[in-house]
Formats: C-alpha cells, structure tokens, sequence
C-alpha cells in the first residue's frame, strides 16, 4: 500500500508546487442559493489549504483547495449547519484544517499569551511607577553642597 | 577570472571581519589605542571587500555564467537585465550576500560618519558588528556559497522563479535587508553598551537616526511585499498572515515601540532599561525572520532535517545571537541606573503603554507564527494559525494603541495634565465620530466595523496634526507668524505628525476593505458586470511574446453609467522554461479606489473565468505606509538627530571654547 500513498503524496505535492491554471473559487463552483454561497464562502475562509502556506481554501489555488470547496458546498446543499460541515472536515484532517485553531489544552498557551504578556507588562510597568515614586531624590553629598555654596557666593558668571 | 576574485574577496572579508571583532575590544579592555582603532579601517576594507564580491557575483549574473550554480539554477539568457540583477538577490546564497554587504554598508557608515562618538563607544560597537559579520561569511563560505561551480556548464539556466520576475519584488528584498540588518547596528550599539556599562541620553541619539533608517526600510520593504502579493498573486489580498511575512513584521512592531522608547530615553533619560532590551530584541526578530524566510523551516519541521548543516547552522546562529546578549543583559543591564521619574500621566507614560502594547502584539505575532512549529516538534499535533486567530488577538490590541496616538501627541513630557490632552483631541474625536455615524446613516450594505475604522483613522489623521496645529496656532497672529512658527517647529514634531497621519491614512484603506465588492463568474466577450460604482466589459483577447514568455491579454473597458472611463489589460503569462503559468491582474486606480481583474480558464465558446473586484480606497493602504516612511524622513532630517550630530556639536564646542575661555575655578 505505500506505494499508493506514495503516488498520492506525490500528486499532491505536485498539484501544490506545479500552479495549474486552477484558480481560487472558479465560476462553476458557486452555488445557485445566495444564502448558501454566502455561508459557504465564509466556512472556506476559515479552512486551512491543506498543502499551502497558512493559505484558506478560499484563496488557494491548489487543486486540493478546490476540492474541499466543493466538499463544503456539497455538505451545505445537504442541509447541514456549518458546525457540521467544519466537524466533519475535523474529524477527517484533524485541527491542521482549522485557520483559527480551537482553544483546548494544547493551545491554552496561544490564546492565552497576548493577555498574560499585557497583564505582565502592566504589572511591571505600575510597579516600577509605584518604585520610582517612592524613592526620594538621594541627598547631596557634602562635595556638591560645598560647590553649590561656593557657586552661590561667587560673583563669578558660569 | 572575476568570479575567482570575488571569491577569494569574499574569504578575505572573513579574515578582516576575524579581526575586527576581536582586536577592537582587546583594545578598549587594555586601553591599546592602537588596537582600538583598527576598528574604523577594518569596518571600511570589509565593506569595500564584500562590495567587490558582490559586483563580481552581480557580473556573473548579467552575462550569464552558467558555470556558477547560483547562475545556473535561476538565471536565463533572455531574460531581462533588470531581473539578471534581481536575480543576483532571488536565491538563497545570493541573497546571503546582499544580506552581509548591507551589514557591511551599515559598519562603514557608522565608521565614517560617527566620528564625534566616543572611540570606545565606536570601536565596540563595530566589534560586535563584526561578530555578526563574522558568523554571516561563515555561514555563506561553509554552506551556501554563492561561488561555486560546476562543470560542464550548461548551455542555458533554469530562469527565475516567474512570481520573482516583478519590478516589485526586484526591489522588495533590498528594502527588507536594509531594514532587517539596519537593526544590527541598534544591537550593537545596545551591546556596546552592555560591554562599558556606560549608557546616558547621548547614547540614545547616536542610535536614533539608526534605528530610524531600520524602521523607513522595513515600513517600505514590508509595504512593496504587501503591495506586490496585492497585484502578483492573483486574488486580491494584500495581508495572508503568511509566516514570512510575519516574519517582517515582528522586528517592525519591535522597531517601532524602540523608535518610541528611545525618545523617551532621549528626552527624559527614562526607559533606559528597557530600550536596551527591545534594541537587542528587535535584531533577535529580524536574524529570526531572515532565517525563517530562508531556512523553509516554516513550511515544515521536516525540512529543516533536509539539509542538515544548513539547519545546524543556523540555530547556532540564532542561538549565539539571541541568547547571548540577553545573558549579557540580564548580567549588566541591574547595575545600570535609572534616573529619571515620571508622573503617571505624562507623555512618558503613554509611550510607556504604547510600548506595551507594541510589545504584546509583537509577542502574539510571535507565538501564532512559532507555535504550530513547537507543538509539532513537541506532541506530534499539527494545527494552523492564520488569520481569524491574528485578526481576533491583534484587533483589541490595535484599537488602543490608535486611540492613545494623538493623546500621547498632546501630553506634556514629565507630568501631564490629562484632562487638557483629552480636551485638545476632542477636535479630532468629534470628527471621527461624525464620519462614522455619517458612513453608517448614508452607506447602504457596508459593515458597522468598516465605518467604525473609517471613524478611527479620520481621529487618528486630525489628532496627529492637533499637536502641531496647535504649536502654529496664535490668536491675532497673522498667516506670516503661524508660516514661521510652522517653519520653526523641530522637524521631528512633524515627523511625528506626518507618520501617525500615515497610519490613519493605511487604517482607513484597511476599513473601507468591508465595501469591496467582487464578482466571480464566467465572461463572455462583450458582457457587461457591474462593479459598484463601475461596469467592466471584455472586448477582445490577443496574444503577445514576451522576451521569456508569452501571454493572453484580455483587453477590458470599465465604464461608468455608459461613458468610457478607462481600459486595462489583464493577462495570463506563460514561462515555457520552468512551464509554469502566472496571471498578471488588471489594476486601474481610480480616485483612491482600485479596480482589479484576474482571469482563469478559457472555454470552448470563448467565454472565460474571471474574478473582478471593486476595491475602495485600497491605495491608501500602501500610500499610508509611504507617508509613514516619509514621516521618518522628515524626522531624521530634525537637526538634533543627523547622523554625525556629534562631530559637528565637538567642532563647535572647541570653536566656543577657543573664543571664551572658561572661567579659573
């Protein structure tokens, strides 16, 4: 069996490396139910082209691309909801298919990062506020008292 | 013959790159003037070494060695001399070159024009930029070296990748390098720094102008890359989150809260700490996206495998780079002092904030690019992040920091009055507020959010002005006072003003986005699809030969309610060498707006596949970035911030002191 895998890998990577004259979504592609295109068109923005660069289907030009369109598409004339239709492609890719990945305990660290960053940041930033204000300003020493008496006795311009 | 020199030019730029990173700081430590100053000398033979390589591996390109593998692999006869010597760049060792002259261009300049720095500060600096050096040519001469060849040559080369023969992307590179590596001479005044443990006000101005040249390049560099996937690749989009480009982003995000930090340590000598870091950090981002652009590790854990010294490489880089500074700063930056205090409303504090958020957004660009990577790596799992995650943690991120722009304009340095900042910007919120009840009441079918961002950046481009508009401003003053007191504002305040309108102007293309409109559909000749405002019709479709290709052009007229308003040329491109097809879109600008076509099959009954959009204002996305940039070019010509400010500032104080000699103690 590896090698069907293997012939299928290799088609797959040459539909991705060899652009054909395939394109994003192709006029034959679009279905006749408005509602329908509209719901689908937002599913394919979301899901990942599987063998492109963080590409949504909805861009990609692979051949690939093209067939998980037509896929969403099937799925939605079957009258199924987009939870549905994305479930599905899940359950046969795997969260790889999801542009915005599913916050779980794998990625608790992604979606948490930006709040943890600004709550650390704000900490530092309020405590070092809070220090610098408490700190008074070190008093002279007794060199620089003597200039500034010396520079107040002068008549001598600095 | 040219080939063998630059070659061994190349080696020799290694030997000197050795000794300059290692006798300046000998000399400084033992306080052997002598050793000191080869800095200067060795900084300028590396530059004038690595520009020989470069030419010569330039000329190769042009009259098409094909021994050269480099030449070979992307390189054809006919193809175009513009592309010949975009070429020299569009390849991996190549492009390593550019990267190490830039560097080497960088080490110069500061070399000739900081003459007025300290000679410590000077030769320290361009010791570490010979480190940095250093580890480049290693890493060009061990394991892509652009000088190899190969024999038999053959007869004709391979071309260019098609997507890379583009004006644009001719010239994107170049702009990102300088950017990218603009960012090292910042690193290693930063690490300097670190090395003397003597970091005041004056050590920020000397790198400001730096750090501005980084920020103008990068902001360029990263809007022609915008610009040119806009136009190249066929859909329309100007932003996929894409890692690479990502990658561009990071140092700019980091570079910008620097550019803002180091104004606070300028004036106020405040952030000093911090703005050591983010300089180091910024140079980390930039070696960080050089490499993840080239090692296409991003496409895939696995190829990193794939050329295995390639890859060891450059985590040993990456590794010594990154990590080693931050050692260095995390051992000396607690015995540098910090002085300065600041109310917490004052103009420090809201740049202070703004860092913060810069940072976050920087941190969270960082992580959803690297993430899938380290997880993969880690548990086997493969997720993706693209732009629904981005879009969703970076907005809530951006809308502040816009709001807090022309506020952290109108505050006072120290402490701040924020009722009267609040007051001074009520202007500008007033207006945006009234463009975005306007846009919602009059627009029919367009997103709140659109009118919302229209909103935004109307307040962002009145509120950059407020601040200067209200320096010129003098009540029974004639227009000849307000000129003169116009003329008269630090050039810098209006390098400020100019660079936030430049966002506003980029946000407000970014919001009218939710108005465009696209149709995809099979056209037959003559039939007329409307476009918003505008209808598009194919006429006709011929053929024409390219130096390198051949192509389709679909020959199209856009017209508004009947009457003739332009024609534009949309076409499918044929390269036979490399058998692969490109579409070049149609674009016509009209007002700020674009019309844009891509086209696809063709069918039997002459009717062909095509994607046409309406894109309102979509100019001013890229327009905004260059006003930024020019912002930075206004900035950097504020008196106080030239390159070399300290030598002239030296001359005239040994003029001053001659004249006046200081009174006996």
């Amino acid at each position: 069996m590896t090698w069907l895998r293997r012939i299928l890998l290799l088609s797959i990577v040459l539909a991705s490396v060899a652009p054909s004259l395939a394109r994003a979504v192709q006029p034959d592609e679009i279905l006749t139910n408005p509602k329908l295109e509209a719901r689908a068109r937002a599913i394919s923005a979301g899901l990942r082209c599987l063998v492109c660069q963080n590409q949504s289907i909805d861009d990609s030009k692979a051949e690939l691309a093209r067939d998980l369109r037509l896929l969403v598409r099937e799925r939605l004339k079957l009258g199924e909801s987009d939870e549905q239709v994305r479930d599905f492609l899940v359950k046969r890719y795997g969260n790889f298919i999801l542009l915005k990945p599913p916050l779980d305990l794998e990625t608790a660290l992604l979606w948490g990062m930006p709040a943890f960053v600004l709550a650390a940041g704000a900490i530092a930033l309020l405590f070092g506020l809070r220090r610098q204000q408490s700190t008074p300003a070190a008093p002279l020493s007794q060199a620089e008292r003597d200039r500034l008496a010396a520079v107040f006795d002068s008549d001598t311009p600095l | 013959m040219i080939i063998e020199t630059g070659h061994y030019a190349l080696a020799l730029a290694l030997a000197v790159a050795l000794l300059q990173s290692i006798l300046p700081l000998w000399g400084t430590r033992t306080g052997d003037s002598a050793l000191t100053s080869i800095a200067v000398p060795a900084a300028i033979t590396q530059f004038l070494l690595l520009g020989y390589a470069f030419a010569a591996l330039t000329y190769a390109h042009v009259v098409s060695d094909f021994s050269l593998v480099t030449v070979a692999e992307n390189s054809l006869t006919t193809k175009p001399l513009i592309y010949k010597i975009a070429g020299v760049w569009g390849n991996h060792e190549g492009s390593m070159l550019l990267w190490v002259l830039i560097l080497a261009v960088f080490g110069a300049a500061v070399a000739i024009f900081e003459r007025g720095m300290s000679n410590e500060l000077r030769a320290n600096t361009l010791a570490v930029q010979g480190w940095i050096s250093l580890a480049f040519l290693c890493f060009i001469l061990f394991t892509s070296d652009p000088f190899l060849r190969r024999f038999p040559a053959p007869f004709e080369g391979q071309d260019l990748n098609p997507l890379l023969q583009d004006p644009g992307l001719a010239i994107h590179p170049p702009l990102l390098y300088v950017g990218y590596v603009g960012s090292s001479i910042v690193f290693s005044f930063a690490v300097a720094a670190l090395i003397s443990g003597r970091l005041d006000a004056a050590w920020a101005r000397y790198v400001r102008p730096w750090i501005l040249i980084a920020w103008i390049f990068l902001t360029l560099g990263i809007a022609m890359g915008s610009y040119w996937a806009y136009y190249t690749l066929g859909w329309g989009g100007f932003w996929f989150w894409d890692p690479v480009e990502n990658a561009s982003l990071m140092p700019w995000l980091a570079g910008t809260a620097l550019l803002h930090s180091a104004a606070v340590m300028e004036k106020r000598e405040a952030l000093k700490i911090w703005t050591l870091l983010l300089a180091i950090l910024t140079f980390s981002l930039s070696l960080l996206g050089t490499f993840l652009v080239r090692s296409g590790v991003l496409t895939s854990v696995h190829s990193f495998a794939s050329d295995p010294a390639r890859g060891v490489f450059i985590l040993v880089i990456l590794s010594v780079f990154i990590g080693g500074p931050l050692a260095l700063y995390a051992w000396r930056a607690p015995s540098l002092s910090q002085r300065s205090v600041f109310a917490p409303f004052s103009r420090e504090s809201t740049l202070a904030v703004n860092n913060l958020l810069l940072t976050t957004c920087c941190a969270t660009v960082l992580t959803g690019t690297l993430y899938p990577l380290a997880l993969e790596a880690l548990t086997g799992d493969k997720i993706s992040v693209g732009a629904p995650f981005f879009n969703l943690t970076l907005g809530p991120l951006v809308v502040p920091i816009v709001l807090l722009m022309p506020l952290g304009q109108s505050i006072a340095w120290k402490r701040g009055d924020l009722l009267g900042a609040a007051q001074r910007v009520t202007v500008a919120a007033l207006g945006g507020l009234v463009v975005s009840i306007l846009l919602v009441a009059t627009v029919r079918g367009g997103s709140v959010f659109a009118a919302a961002g229209l909103g935004l950046a109307v307040y962002l481009i009145v509120g950059a002005f407020t601040d200067v508009a209200s320096r010129i401003w003098a009540r029974g003053q004639g227009g000849r006072v307000m000129l003169a007191r116009a003329v008269g504002l630090p050039r810098s305040a209006w390098g400020t003003a100019i660079a936030h309108a430049g966002l506003g102007l980029t946000l407000m293309g970014l919001a009218a986005t939710g108005w465009g409109v696209e149709r995809i559909a099979t056209v037959k000749l003559g039939q007329r699809i409307d476009l918003g405002p505008y209808q598009a019709t194919i006429e006709n479709f011929r053929s024409r030969q390219g130096p390198n290709y051949s192509e389709l052009i679909g020959h199209t007229v856009i017209s508004q309610g009947g009457a003739y308003v332009a024609a534009v040329d949309p076409a499918k491109r044929s390269f036979p060498t490399r058998q692969t097809t490109v579409t070049e879109a149609g674009i016509v600008t009209l007002s700020f707006g674009q019309i844009y076509i891509s086209l696809g099959d063709r069918h039997a009954d002459g009717s062909i596949d095509a994607r046409l959009f309406w894109k309102p204002l979509v100019t001013s996305i890229w327009i905004g970035a260059v006003i930024m940039a020019f912002g930075g070019i206004v900035s950097l010509s504020d008196r106080r911030l030239r390159i070399g400010f300290a030598r002239r500032a030296a001359r005239l104080r040994v003029a001053d002191s001659g004249a006046a000699p200081e009174p006996a103690e």
